[in-house]
């Protein structure tokens, strides 16, 4: 034991130990003129702050949230909307980025010409700008009852942007967990066959089909109807529907395409690693172009495009943070009024790294576990 | 690219209208860009306003004529106007140190010696130093300050990084473990929340005599953030030495310091440097974030321009000049940075670390 911490600590103990002393002791110095600061202007530290009343509204949050509610429901509101604007980012940014970076590779000249135009575009300004200029934008966009519907029920005004909402009618409350539960069901099937490696084409098929059978015989059941809701003009305002703030709908669209133009690069570059005498072999082995693609150059690709891709995502995710810029209450803007109203700031801060940090942390090691599914072999570690 | 008019037709037809697949997506494409190309076009050119001033601009075109008035306020924002020969001295001393850094056959001692003194003297100059008031910082602002504080960020950093790079790949456990935590810590946290740092606790934290300003305290905090990023790359660079380097030289009887600074650092930043380009245009698009603490850099400038009562409103245009800038800069230096991995490569500069260096890596 004694043996293998040496081994680990290395040689130079003593200077090392002064180094980590006098680390040590300049964040202490900083910890208590932080105190002292606090002490001086009248304020208790710790994270008693958080269950006195917050006098501030939140534009909008998942969650029911009123000034007067707690500092702690304030900060669990913003989280939420992080972590909605990320999560949403990050998908639509898959498909957009995938759909953008194979365009970009099309024959196509005129396409692939505007692919590239649009990619250095959206790589070469900052991501704040894009906010703000999306932001204008929105603002700029006209009033609901001057606004025309897109595909009949989208609409675009400077309240923010209309969309039609899904949701059930009449069925019994249980019906989603159901739906949740056969789901999983289902790919535990999967996930459980696959590890004892007697996953094949037909078990496989048959999860898929339970998984969506299952839902469809409690539809009919059950009685109960998803219903679409659409957005329509009514009187001075449009009801109905679901409403995106400008904010959030300017702070999701100019992640989306920032990230989309990122992601769209880094699948080029996976494509374009694997070599052509790949496409030429399996072409000579007489698969077609569907299936080369999906059998010998996507499994090659995606061990270059996962690792890139995870950074995109953790960075999206950071990223989201410049939502403070622009009025959308996420974590960040939460936190800093926090921080504001009521002067515990080093608290306020240590709540909104440590939410970031966790995140990334959970983030990483769900894509490092993809990522141990497609990388070689040979290179897990 | 090369091929010269009678065969730059045929490829465009092949290009174009190739296949049935290929003449499809080409009408699909100009469909949709007929929808959006001409009413930016009646926008930008047809209905815009070139000269004059608000009065004369209407809302259905750009107006140009803002820029024309504003331009001075958004590359320099508050500073003295009588003085704006030092901030544009300042662009003119850092433009001259990036263009002489970007050519390998000076990379050198003296280059690493020029970098610390053109920061200091752009400090200086900034400041206002040999005149009768100086300049205080919350009057800097605009393409001055965002290049200044981005190139001294950047400067400070990187020496920083290396010894954060050294450290996580050294066999000492102490200094590794505080390496690792440092670089994930940074890396996990978003720099808006590292400029509140810089803008809530330091000040709480530094003892009471002492206080420093809002400029200066940004950039400590960023320096520190973009250290881990740095170290990050650099460390890329160091794994992709032959173990048999360090050994040998060893066995020439070089001691540790020696044997990186000699040996092993040349070549391992020689290999990143096209990494650490991309990495350098994603920081300069990150200045921007200043702005986020009441900073005037290049946007904030713009934006504040666009705010004024006289010309208000013109949000588009100042943020357009605003991109075009950018765009200009960081699509050069891109430009650069291929180049110079082309050149790298075939320089027999020792091996490209895998995917390492490729255009998806950059940071914003």
């Amino acid at each position: 034991m004694v043996e293998k911490i040496r081994a680990w600590w290395g040689g130079w103990p003593l200077g090392q130990l002064a180094f980590l002393l006098a680390v040590g002791a300049l964040g202490a110095l900083f910890i208590a003129n932080v105190l002292e600061t606090m002490a001086r202007i009248g304020i208790l530290p710790g994270f008693g702050f958080l269950s006195s009343s917050a006098n501030f509204e939140i534009g909008e949050s998942p969650i029911a949230f009123r000034a007067g509610d707690t500092y702690r429901r304030a900060i669990l509101a913003g989280l939420l909307n992080t972590l909605k604007v990320s999560l949403l980012g990050c998908v639509l940014a898959t498909i957009l980025g995938v759909a953008v970076g194979i365009a970009g590779l099309s024959r196509n000249l005129l396409l692939s010409r505007l692919v590239r135009w649009f990619i250095e575009i959206t790589r070469n300004t900052p991501l704040l700008l894009q906010l703000f200029f999306w932001m204008a934008l929105a603002k700029a966009l006209p009033a609901p009852r001057q606004a025309s519907a897109l595909f009949g029920s989208v609409f675009l005004t400077n309240r923010g942007v209309y969309i039609p909402s899904l949701s059930l009618e009449g069925g019994p409350f249980g019906l989603a967990a159901a739906l949740v539960l056969t789901g999983l069901a289902s790919l535990a099937f999967i996930l459980v066959l696959r590890a004892a490696g007697r996953l094949t084409r037909r078990s496989g098929t048959f999860a898929v089909m339970l998984a969506l059978a299952a839902p469809l015989a409690f539809l009919v059941l059950s009685g109960a109807r998803p219903a679409a809701e659409l957005p329509a003009l009514s009187g001075f305002n449009i009801r109905g529907g679901l409403n995106l703030s400008p904010e959030f709908a300017a702070l999701l669209t100019g992640l989306v395409v920032k990230f989309a133009a990122l992601i769209a690069e880094i699948v080029r570059a996976g494509i374009q690693s694997v070599g052509t005498g790949q496409w030429e072999a399996a072409r000579a082995l007489g698969l077609h172009d569907g299936q080369i693609i999906r059998l010998v150059v996507l499994p090659q690709a995606l061990r270059v495009i996962t690792p890139l891709t995870t950074s995109s995502y953790l960075d999206l995710t950071k990223d989201s943070s410049l939502a403070v810029a622009i009025g959308f209450p996420d974590l960040v803007s939460i936190v800093n009024t926090t921080a504001n109203t009521t002067g515990q700031s080093l608290e306020a801060l240590i709540i909104l790294i440590g939410a970031f940090l966790t995140i990334n942390l959970a983030l990483s090691v769900l894509m490092n576990v993809y990522n141990n599914r497609v990388a070689l072999r040979g290179s897990r570690r | 690219m090369t091929a010269g008019p009678p065969r730059l037709l045929p490829a465009l037809r092949a290009g174009l209208f190739g296949t049935r697949a290929n003449t499809l997506i080409t009408l699909a494409t100009l469909l949709v860009l007929s929808q959006v190309v001409p009413p930016l076009l009646r926008w930008a050119v047809l209905d815009a306003t070139f000269s004059g001033n608000a009065g004369a601009c209407t809302r259905e075109g750009a107006c140009w004529a803002f820029v024309a008035a504003k331009l001075r306020f958004i590359l320099f924002a508050f500073y003295p106007p009588d003085l704006q020969w030092r901030p544009v001295l300042v662009m003119l001393l850092l433009g001259a140190i990036l263009a002489a850094s970007a050519v390998p056959r000076l990379w050198g001692r003296p280059l690493i010696l020029a970098w610390p003194l053109t920061i200091l003297a752009c400090w200086l100059l900034l400041q206002g130093a040999f005149t009768a008031t100086p300049i205080p910082s919350n009057q800097w602002g605009g393409l001055p300050v965002t290049l200044f504080v981005w190139a001294l960020c950047l400067a400070a950093a990187t020496p920083i990084a290396i010894l954060l790079a050294l450290a996580r790949r050294s066999t000492l456990g102490g200094l590794r473990t505080f390496s690792v935590l440092y670089i994930e810590l940074m890396r996990g946290t978003p720099m808006v929340a590292i400029l509140y740092v810089a803008m809530l606790i330091l000040p709480m934290a530094l003892p009471d005599g002492l206080s420093i300003d809002k400029m200066l305290r940004a950039i400590v905090m960023v320096t520190l953030f973009w250290a881990a990023y740095i170290a990050e790359v650099i460390r890329a660079g160091l794994q992709a030495i032959p173990h048999g380097q360090a050994e040998a030289a060893t066995a020439l009887g070089l001691g540790y310091w020696r044997t990186q600074r000699l040996v092993i650092l040349p070549q391992a930043l020689r290999i990143v440097i096209p990494g650490l380009v991309n990495l350098a245009i994603g920081f300069l698009l990150a200045t921007s974030l200043l702005a986020v603490i009441g900073i005037f850099d290049l946007l904030n400038a713009a934006r504040a321009a666009a705010a004024d009562p006289q010309w208000l409103g013109f949000y588009n245009e100042a943020y357009i000049v605003v991109a075009v800038i950018y765009f200009a800069i960081c699509f050069g230096a891109s430009r650069y940075s291929r180049w110079l991995e082309r050149r790298l490569a075939g320089g027999g500069a020792g091996p490209a670390p895998a995917g390492g260096t490729s255009a998806t890596s950059r940071k914003e």
